[in-house]
């Protein structure tokens, strides 16, 4: 409570005040930042080992389908473009936050959301299409840790857009003040960080498994 | 030093560090170019499949290797010049280090035990 009512003086103080309150908050924010970096570094070692059971499991097919019968690579294409085009607006939208423009920021934010929403869109597409086809996570070990893998990336995408949705509420209602844009910037770091998982997911995943 | 020019001074700090830390047009579009053609390029590399199964894996792992450099750098903002950027670089080293770890050992000891179940 009490730093929003610092961050509304900062906006309506007076001049002299407004380099100590700036100061402040920016250091805040900073370890704000750096306490989120050092959650995704946590969130890294999760996916290091959702990887490292897909290589041990993906030869395990039980008979069944392997990648080489399952993945789509012109699919697998259009979705990296969309995430990737998420990532590049997504720093426009930074970009327009940090120089205060607030339409700019809100705009750039739904172009990012309409592209997550693309890629998780044709994720469950292909999901409902494998598990219609009778080719399940229950089907076989190499099934199981390619639903979990891409479907543990897949749930990280969806609570970013959830998250993003709240903070174009939050936008919104209170404007770009330096909380909503610490909060910005923990949510840009996390969307750029799972394209970065998403590059591994399609090199470790399709790439090699469609070889 | 007068008010005003500490005022400036002040304020060109500021810009410069968010510069730092937040990256430029520039930078957002280098990045987005070079993850075009990192992605690119390993894709047509496997669906054309002009290539030997070695050649392909290793372009594929080099490549992606190249543009997690690529994200870590002009999206991310990872840096070696500010306080914050140093902190941030270190604890990716170390995850990283941990990562090939977790994952390099685990499959390594998987495929010699595989190995030595079946023969």
């Amino acid at each position: 409570m009490s730093s929003i009512s610092a961050g509304l003086d900062t906006l309506n103080g007076a001049h002299g005040h407004v380099d100590a309150h700036d100061h402040e908050h920016h250091d805040t924010g900073g370890n704000t930042v750096f306490g989120f970096w050092l959650y995704l570094m946590t969130d890294c070692l999760l996916f290091a080992s959702f990887f490292a059971t897909y290589a041990v499991l993906f030869m395990n097919t039980a008979g069944g389908v392997s990648g080489k019968d399952i993945f789509e690579l012109d699919f697998v294409a259009v979705e990296t473009a969309a995430l990737l085009l998420s990532s590049i607006t997504f720093g426009f939208a930074m970009i327009s936050a940090h120089g205060q423009k607030k339409a700019a920021t809100l705009t750039w934010l739904l172009v990012t959301f309409a592209f997550g929403a693309v890629f998780i869109g044709m994720e469950v597409y292909e999901f409902h299409h494998l598990i219609a086809h009778g080719n399940g996570p229950q089907q076989s070990a190499f099934l199981t840790s390619f639903f979990s893998l891409v479907g543990l990336h897949g749930l990280h995408v969806t609570a970013g857009l959830i998250w993003m949705t709240v903070l174009m509420i939050e936008v919104v209602r209170r404007g770009l003040n330096p909380q909503t844009v610490t909060r910005l910037s923990c949510l840009s770091l996390f969307w750029h960080f799972l394209d970065v998982v998403w590059i591994c997911v399609f090199t470790v995943v399709y790439l090699m498994g469609a070889m | 030093m007068s008010h005003s020019e500490s005022h400036v001074m002040n304020n060109l700090e500021v810009h410069a560090h968010n510069e730092q830390s937040h990256g430029s047009v520039k930078d957002y579009l280098i990045g987005f170019v070079l993850s075009v053609v990192l992605t690119a390029i390993p894709f047509w590399a496997v669906m054309s499949g002009s290539f030997s199964k070695t050649t392909t894996a290793w372009c594929i792992v080099s490549m992606a290797i190249v543009q997690i450099w690529v994200h870590l750098k002009y999206f991310l903002h990872l840096n070696f010049k500010t306080e914050d950027g140093k902190a941030s670089s270190l604890s990716f080293i170390f995850s990283a280090l941990i990562i090939v770890m977790v994952v390099g050992l685990s499959v390594w000891i998987i495929y010699e035990s595989n190995a030595m179940m079946m023969y």
